[in-house]
């Protein structure tokens, strides 16, 4: 099936077989190999991207589903060569030791940051809480860091969040 | 994965229509298309529901009405739902990580499978992906299955939290198919296993859950626990919905509602009976919650679960009174 997918700001036409994941579209065929392939089930976040700007893992996705929809990978958080806030701040926090789960974890925060409401830690749940470190852990525990830099992870989020 | 046909559907009439002998519908797909690549799933047709005017949260009158394809994390943060069943959107927030709740739909959430390590499988039996094959975990690794409702057949858990909050504020869910337009109260659209482990639900092929209404809350303070090997992103040992009424001391309300301890919400029927009426005391909750207990079954590996159940009944309702 030919699908047409906008992928960090670029229209792209592919023929896909149905099983293709998003993941492995952007990986083995657009060349874009940013987004990980960790665990393939969902459960590590190394795949994170945004669709139309909100984050969800590659590796769950089906490319023909994503037919009409905007990906923006690890590839096309910086401009150019000015690098996102985020990561500027994971390397000023040394948030990474391997280096495997950061794409996804910065698609994560990028889409974390933009998401309003409560979560799972949230005392008053009628009321937009401040992205304190409890709530940034909580919120990004879609994605594993099997180095356990979990630690400067959240410093570096912290330093962007509003 | 084995192949398949893919198409989109246009509206829920259109899916119907578009469903075919081996047919699946596809919503956010976080649960289907993990269980395709397993092999556990191996629709010929995918028909893509995740796309129809389903996405609405709206008010009627004192109802609330949602379509079937919201995602979770719309559903969680919606004001309607935060400020009226702050219940349902503490279970929502409770389950899975931020990326799945993007991306999985309100539909989805009830027709997830459930997690039985033997289900998930291919390479063992397992009487739910193939019925008379045989169920290993009950002789084998059971420790977060069923204690509630169980049969010789099976013992696996619905793993879903939002369908114990719908389960726990008597919910309904809207369904079309060949066979016309149903509306089926929760926790009725989950079945126990009994001889028919395979099927998870009271739905017939081809029918497509368009919405869930939610009833005005019932009075009273409300609450959703759960309890998990780590403290985000797992699924649950235990978990809870409550609500309790309590006027002058006395129970004049109370809906519980269990998960993670059955094939489906487990509502607590009788430990809301032996409440209802009684005295708000922490001795009232632990009877009740014995009463409930007493029909439970466990297997040698989840024993545990029976009195993780109890004390979660007995500190909820405490927390609720308090």
């Amino acid at each position: 099936m030919d699908i047409t997918l906008k992928v960090n700001g670029v229209s792209r036409t592919v023929a896909v077989d149905p099983r293709t994941s998003l993941l492995d579209l952007l990986r083995e065929r657009l060349g874009l190999i940013g987004a990980k392939k960790g665990c393939d089930h969902g459960q590590c976040g190394a795949c994170t991207v945004l669709i139309d700007g909100r984050r969800a893992n590659a590796c769950l996705a089906l490319a023909v589903a994503m037919d009409g929809r905007e990906i923006t990978t690890v590839e096309g958080l910086a401009q150019g060569d000015d690098l996102h806030p985020l990561q500027a701040a994971f390397i000023e926090h040394d948030a990474f030791q391997c280096g495997y789960c950061t794409p996804g974890q910065l698609c994560s925060a990028a889409g974390m940051l933009g998401e309003p409401g409560p979560s799972a830690v949230t005392g008053d749940i009628l009321v937009d809480p401040d992205l304190t470190p409890e709530e940034i852990r909580e919120r990004m525990s879609g994605n594993l860091c099997r180095c356990g830099a979990y630690v400067n992870i959240v410093s570096a989020i912290a330093e962007v969040a509003p | 994965m084995k192949t398949f046909e893919y198409a989109r559907a246009e509206s829920p009439a259109d899916a119907v229509r578009k469903f075919a002998p081996g047919a699946m519908y596809l919503g956010g797909g976080t649960n289907l298309v993990d269980l395709m690549r397993l092999g556990v799933a191996r629709p010929d047709h995918l028909v893509d529901v995740s796309r129809l005017p389903l996405d609405a949260v709206e008010e009627a009158g004192d109802r609330v009405r949602i379509g079937a394809a919201v995602r979770n994390s719309d559903l969680a943060a919606h004001p309607l739902i935060r400020s009226r069943y702050p219940m349902l959107a503490r279970a929502l927030l409770a389950g899975a990580s931020g990326q799945v709740r993007n991306m999985a739909t309100v539909a989805g959430n009830l027709l997830q499978r459930t997690r039985c390590a033997y289900f998930q499988d291919v390479t063992r039996p397992c009487n739910k992906r193939e019925p008379g094959s045989g169920c290993p975990a009950i002789e084998g690794d059971h420790t977060n299955l069923a204690i509630l409702g169980a049969s010789h057949a099976c013992v696996a858990t619905h793993p879903s939290d939002m369908a114990v909050a719908l389960a726990a504020l008597d919910a309904e869910v809207h369904v079309t198919g060949p066979g016309g337009d149903k509306i089926i109260p929760m926790p009725g659209l989950h079945r126990l296993p009994g001889d028919a482990p395979e099927r998870d639900t009271v739905l017939d092929p081809g029918d497509l859950i368009t919405g869930v209404e939610l009833p005005a809350p019932p009075p009273g303070a409300s609450l959703y626990r759960k309890v998990r090997e780590r403290a985000s992103f797992a699924f649950a040992l235990a978990s809870i919905a409550a609500v309790l009424d309590v006027r002058d001391g006395t129970v004049a309300g109370c809906r519980i509602a269990l998960g993670s301890l059955a094939h489906a919400p487990w509502r607590a029927e009788r430990a809301e009976q032996v409440l209802v009426g009684g005295p708000a005391t922490g001795e009232a909750f632990l009877t009740a919650a014995e009463a409930e207990l007493e029909q439970a079954r466990a297997l040698p590996r989840n024993a545990f679960k029976v009195p993780l159940a109890r004390n979660l009944i007995v500190r909820a309702l405490e927390e609720l009174a308090s």
